[in-house]
């Protein structure tokens, strides 16, 4: 055998990954999971006796951790149909950067990381319930309901809104009652938010075989829906302030973002056809990111204030 | 990238070698690594500490 034999070209040798460091930061979807930070942070400082700073940030981090490592794996099963739409093409895994195996132990490294780290820093019940979130969203969500239901994002919703519960159970050892209403907060925005996305993007969810509500049931029956959890997620949303831990200023905010969130499900309703349907459903979409990161910033930021306050 | 010895070197290499951009992304993706754990190990260091807090009290005598 000559020494020739020895080189194999690019096409049969074993694949070297080229990926960058900021590819794997984009398996974590860094956006989502600054959501995650921020209502974390919420339940953490609903806690009637706030944690040490430090625990509170080592808490956060491995709560944002555990988010990032359940979009790490949602990328590696969703590979496939991720190369499919336009939004999600870019990704690291279609575009040909990172290979779904190395997104796989990415994600499993983390996930066991971030639950452990929580376990130890703050406590087991918050580590269990983060362990739980990661399952429901890679396993319950993206392997079972996401390609099998049009109630996919209803149910799978859970996952997105348990943030604010675990960064309470960090804090305080326990559940109540004020967590579980941010959670309802958070459970009863994502129907709304993603189906008035899957209105613009209906074909390529098609193409993708996902069955997303207006596929499945059609335009009107989505329509109606997203009504339906508008008028439902605004009395959630000002339920902080007549529950009584969250102040008047929050209880008007809250108020006026649920009528305005309203007021754009009934102009998805009511504009149907064209250029006005996109842009109104594109509205609520837009306008619902802003509702619910406006909630939670007035109530992140009276909390800490009430914390200065105490402490000063 | 090619695997094995290269024809026409004197120095005979065995293995996967890399090409410039993959040699590169692997540097970056060690740094990385090496930062992150550094970054764990101190978040520990810290979180030790404020969880020992008051119970260490120095030792007199």
């Amino acid at each position: 055998m000559s020494d020739a034999s020895f080189i194999i070209d690019d096409a049969s040798a074993p694949r070297a990954p080229v990926a960058a460091p900021g590819d794997y930061f984009a398996l974590l979807k860094p956006r989502v999971m600054s959501l995650v930070v921020f209502t974390a942070l919420a339940g953490i400082l609903l806690a009637p006796v706030a944690p040490h700073p430090f625990i509170a940030f080592a808490s956060l981090l491995a709560i944002a951790v555990g988010a990032g490592a359940s979009g790490a794996l949602n990328m590696w099963y969703d590979a496939d149909i991720d190369g499919l739409m336009t939004r999600t093409r870019g990704r690291p895994i279609p575009a040909g950067r990172l290979g779904r195996e190395e997104a796989l132990a990415f994600g499993l490294f983390l996930s066991i990381m971030a639950v452990f780290t929580l376990g130890l820093v703050a406590n087991w019940l918050a580590a269990a319930l983060l362990a739980f979130t990661i399952f429901f969203y890679v396993v319950v969500y993206t392997m079972w309901l996401k390609r099998s239901t049009p109630m996919n994002i209803v149910i799978g919703g859970a996952a997105g809104a348990l943030p604010p519960v675990v960064g309470f159970a960090a804090a305080t050892g326990a559940v109540d009652l004020s967590s579980l209403v941010l959670f309802g907060i958070i459970f009863m925005w994502t129907p709304p938010h993603f189906w008035a996305l899957a209105l613009v993007k209906r074909e390529e969810y098609g193409a993708a075989g996902i069955p997303m509500l207006p596929n499945v049931h059609g335009e009107t029956r989505t329509r109606l829906e997203i009504l339906a959890y508008s008028i439902a997620l605004a009395p959630i949303g000002v339920a902080p302030y007549l529950l009584g831990f969250a102040s008047p200023v929050y209880g008007v905010v809250s108020l006026l973002l649920g009528v305005a969130l309203i007021a754009c499900a009934v102009w998805v309703y009511r504009r149907r056809d064209g250029e006005p349907a996109r842009r109104a459903a594109m509205r609520l979409f837009f306008f619902s990111i802003v509702y619910l990161s406006l909630l939670f910033m007035v109530l992140v930021i009276e909390r800490l204030l009430a914390l200065s306050s105490w402490l000063a | 990238m090619t695997i094995g010895r290269p024809e026409n070197t004197s120095e005979p290499e065995e293995g996967v070698v890399l090409t410039a951009e993959q040699a590169k992304s692997r540097r970056a993706r060690n740094i990385a690594i090496g930062v992150a754990v550094a970054l764990f190990v101190a978040l520990f260091y810290f979180v030790t500490i404020v969880k020992l807090g008051g119970n260490v009290v120095p030792r007199t005598g």
